[in-house]
């Protein structure tokens, strides 16, 4: 399936995995998470649980009671992140879908930079440490530097993917040269992000003049992203950069020699150094463009939303971020829907909380099922009776290698 | 965190299935009470919305949540309080990450609510900024005293006054003669704890010509220990395991919920012999902690549950000001919690003096310092 679609354009490729056997999968796990959330809703609901007490008497009093709760969550949920009726005008009515987007930039650029070393059959578990020093690095030019605005911005994201890069690089020729296991140097590099900017932050260079908190100055406004939709809104043009990035992904992977050596070391390293492939190469390269990736994610945050730099400054997108990657099915676009969807859970989640207060753990909960879900397909395809025999070409393969590496036949480059 | 939440996710079957059928069984016995007459549930919550008056009270916590049994849970219950006491409609939010706060304070603005309350200094930038924008909605911030604007009212505290008299409690009841505290991040808000607690020590020695020594914050140099966040038990149990290695039987944790590593590694110490006791800080500890409380000695307390109902209930009668409210021994706003079930480790020697200390420190004859005071 994926090397009859990578060989289409690029709008049917995307509905072709849309419609496609494993992205039913990814589907079928958004939907039965959120089934799933909505009774572990309605069954922490105290209305719920009162009328539980005499569920035999007058079952309608349960049933009503865990509908509303659970309905009236997701109500919220969605007004929140993307149209809200109840606000006044048309301009706070489009705002919850703005904030989807706001959250998902970092969410897409982080997933990216997660899904490309998937495709390389690496798994780059250190977006986190890699948005935080892609940050530090934006940030510091952000506040530091006096440039012209334009040319400062530029600079800033330039410092931003140039440090995640960096960050990449480490695990990336320690993976390539010694053999080291990227998984596990990855997360320690997450550690020593979190303390390095823990640490940055409380020396002079960093810390914000007249102020014993570990927080940065505010960046320079030449080194912000400019808002799209004016000072009303949060979005910013990073989103444009996430969807830029996207693309630029997809072209690397499916239409670039790069990216073609990148989806062969993936698919089989050994092959692939026969066939005169630098594998090392390979490793190396891919990281530091996960790291860049990574590091936009982060500019994203101190440049567009955040505007200061702090410790928190990474929330835990990096981490999301894998989730995102996964539910994408490592494809560029498939990350981008997945990062909107995670952004829209994000944005409204808070209306969630506020309106109905629903706990935003619940959020954390539906996102934890999807990754379960996805990680175990047979049970998705037991419990939705998906035709075993349909899928019998596909599931001769563990389900996740092969998703990780869909290239196998590059007959559609060829 | 994220991940330990996926792997729990991960029960196998046979756990599932188990757990299904217990509640399920759960479910059946409790279900079979009787339906109470008509619809008696929706009509008292309707009356009590009738009751009520109209006026939404907000609150946004940091990353601690509300449950943190520290600041974030004392303010929660003072918004609760509110909600009980006038009749006002309340709406939370918890902040997971510090990059969910615009977010949450900006929703609560959108949801109308007339007074937003944030939860810690950290919240003070996106406090400012969304009070600014929203000049027709009040705030009130807790614990953070930077922000000058007509509808924001500071609440903070002058905690040094209660954390001398917790000092000079644990200086006159340590069997070693070595007291420690340590903090969680080096901020004012928690070395002004640590500064209160030093000068408590000190006075004590002074007063009786001991010689109690205290580890972990040196008040003249201002550096101590500190664990770096307020979230690593772990990191406060290794400091707490070390102050106990070099001696010292009283601690006070300065650091929110890393406070539980503490009573943890006093539990161990206690178990294995040693007599160790703890100190805790912003709520009344024995009440607040789930497990360990047997060895909290006394806890120095704001007590910002009164302070968060106290600006609501202005703010409902339409009094609302920005002068800060500044919690202090005399109004109440700190104070030394009871002992309990360590009132016989304390003397009634002890217990008067420290009357004595109070009524001292309230008329001004004793003069409590710190850096980290709020300057009025």
């Amino acid at each position: 399936m994926s090397s009859q679609s990578q060989s289409g354009d690029s709008s049917r490729s995307v509905l072709h995995r849309l419609m496609g056997g494993s992205t039913l999968v990814a589907l079928l796990s958004v939907v039965l998470s959120i089934v799933l959330g909505g009774l572990l809703i309605a069954v922490t609901d105290e209305r719920v649980a009162e009328t539980s007490s005499y569920f035999f008497s007058r079952p309608g009093d349960m049933l009503s009671a865990a509908w509303e709760a659970a309905s009236g969550a997701y109500i919220a949920l969605f007004q929140g992140a993307v149209f809200n009726p109840r606000a006044d005008t048309l301009a706070g009515s489009i705002r919850p879908f703005t904030e989807t987007l706001t959250v998902a930039t970092p969410l897409i650029l982080a997933g990216l930079g997660v899904a490309i070393a998937f495709r390389t059959g690496l798994f780059n578990i250190g977006a986190q440490g890699q948005i935080i020093i892609g940050a530090t690095f934006a940030a510091w030019v952000g506040f530091t530097l006096e440039l012209p605005p334009g040319i400062h911005l530029l600079i800033a994201v330039l410092a931003g993917f140039i440090g995640g890069a960096l960050w990449g690089f480490i695990p990336g020729i320690l993976k390539a040269r010694t053999g080291a296991h990227e998984v596990i140097v990855t997360i320690m590099l997450n550690y020593v992000a979190v303390y390095l900017v823990a640490y940055l932050l409380f020396t002079p260079a960093f810390q914000n003049p007249g102020s014993s908190n570990p927080i940065s100055p505010r960046l320079d406004d030449s080194a912000m992203f400019p808002l799209i939709l004016g000072s009303g809104y949060r979005l910013h043009l990073g989103f444009l950069v996430a969807i830029a990035a996207t693309y630029g992904v997809w072209w690397l992977l499916n239409r670039s020699t790069t990216g073609f050596e990148l989806r062969a070391v993936g698919a089989n390293p050994h092959a692939a150094r026969t066939a005169g492939i630098s594998v090392t190469k390979g490793y190396v390269v891919v990281m530091m463009l996960a790291g860049g990736l990574a590091g936009l994610a982060g500019v994203a945050q101190v440049a567009g939303t955040e505007k200061v730099l702090t410790g928190g400054i990474a929330a835990s997108f990096g981490f999301d971020a894998i989730t995102v990657a996964l539910l994408g099915r490592s494809h560029p676009w498939g990350v981008f829907f997945a990062g909107l969807l995670f952004g829209a859970f994000r944005a409204g989640g808070v209306q969630m909380q506020t309106q109905t207060g629903t706990p935003i753990d619940i959020v954390l909960v539906v996102q934890s099922l999807i990754v379960l879900f996805i990680a175990a397909p047979p049970l998705i395809k037991a419990i939705f009776r998906i035709d075993q025999k349909k899928k019998k070409k596909k599931s001769n393969k563990p389900d996740r290698s092969e998703d990780i590496t869909t290239p196998t036949a590059a007959g559609g480059l060829a | 965190m994220k991940n330990s939440q996926r792997t729990t996710t991960r029960l196998n079957n046979k756990t599932a299935l188990s757990a299904a059928m217990l509640g399920v069984s759960a479910l059946l016995l409790a279900g079979c009470g009787a339906a109470p007459e008509d619809t008696a549930g929706s009509d008292e919550s309707a009356e009590a919305t009738a009751a009520s008056i109209d006026y939404t009270g907000c609150i946004v916590s940091d990353q601690g949540g509300f449950d943190d049994e520290s600041f974030n849970q004392s303010s929660y219950e003072g918004i609760t309080a509110a909600q009980e006491n006038l009749g006002i409609e309340v709406r939370q939010a918890e902040s997971q990450a510090e990059t969910d706060f615009g977010p949450n304070v900006n929703s609560m603005v959108t949801e109308g609510c007339d007074m937003i309350v944030t939860v810690g200094f950290l919240l003070s930038a996106t406090t400012a900024e969304a009070a600014e924008a929203n000049p027709d909605t009040n705030f009130a911030i807790v614990d953070d005293n930077q922000i000058e604007l007509p509808n924001v009212k500071p609440i903070i505290y002058d905690t040094a006054q209660a954390a001398f008299l917790a000092g000079y409690t644990a200086a006159g009841t340590t069997e070693t003669g070595t007291v420690a505290t340590y903090g969680g991040i080096q901020i004012p808000t928690v070395t002004i704890f640590m500064d209160g607690f030093a000068d408590g020590v000190a006075y004590y020695n002074e007063q009786k010509d001991a010689d109690v020594q205290l580890l972990g914050w040196d008040k003249e140099a201002q550096t101590g220990t500190f664990t770096g966040d307020f979230e690593s038990l772990a990191n406060g149990k290794t400091n707490t395991e070390n102050f106990i290695n070099e001696g010292a039987d009283i601690i006070m944790p300065v650091a929110g919920p890393v406070g539980a590593g503490t009573i943890e590694a006093v539990e161990e110490a206690n178990a294995d012999g040693a007599d160790a006791k703890v100190i805790w800080v912003d709520s009344d500890g024995f009440l607040t902690v789930n497990a360990g409380n047997e060895y909290i000695l006394t806890s120095v307390m704001k007590l910002m549950g009164e302070a968060v109902e106290e600006v609501i209930s202005t703010d409902v009668d339409d009094s609302f000001d920005n002068t800060p409210y500044v919690g202090t021994l005399e109004n109440g706003g700190v104070a030394l919690a009871p002992f309990h079930d360590q009132e016989d480790a304390v003397s009634e020697e002890l217990m008067a003096e420290l009357e004595e200390i109070e009524a001292g420190i309230i008329s001004g004859d004793i003069v409590v310092e710190s850096e980290a005071s709020p300057q009025q």
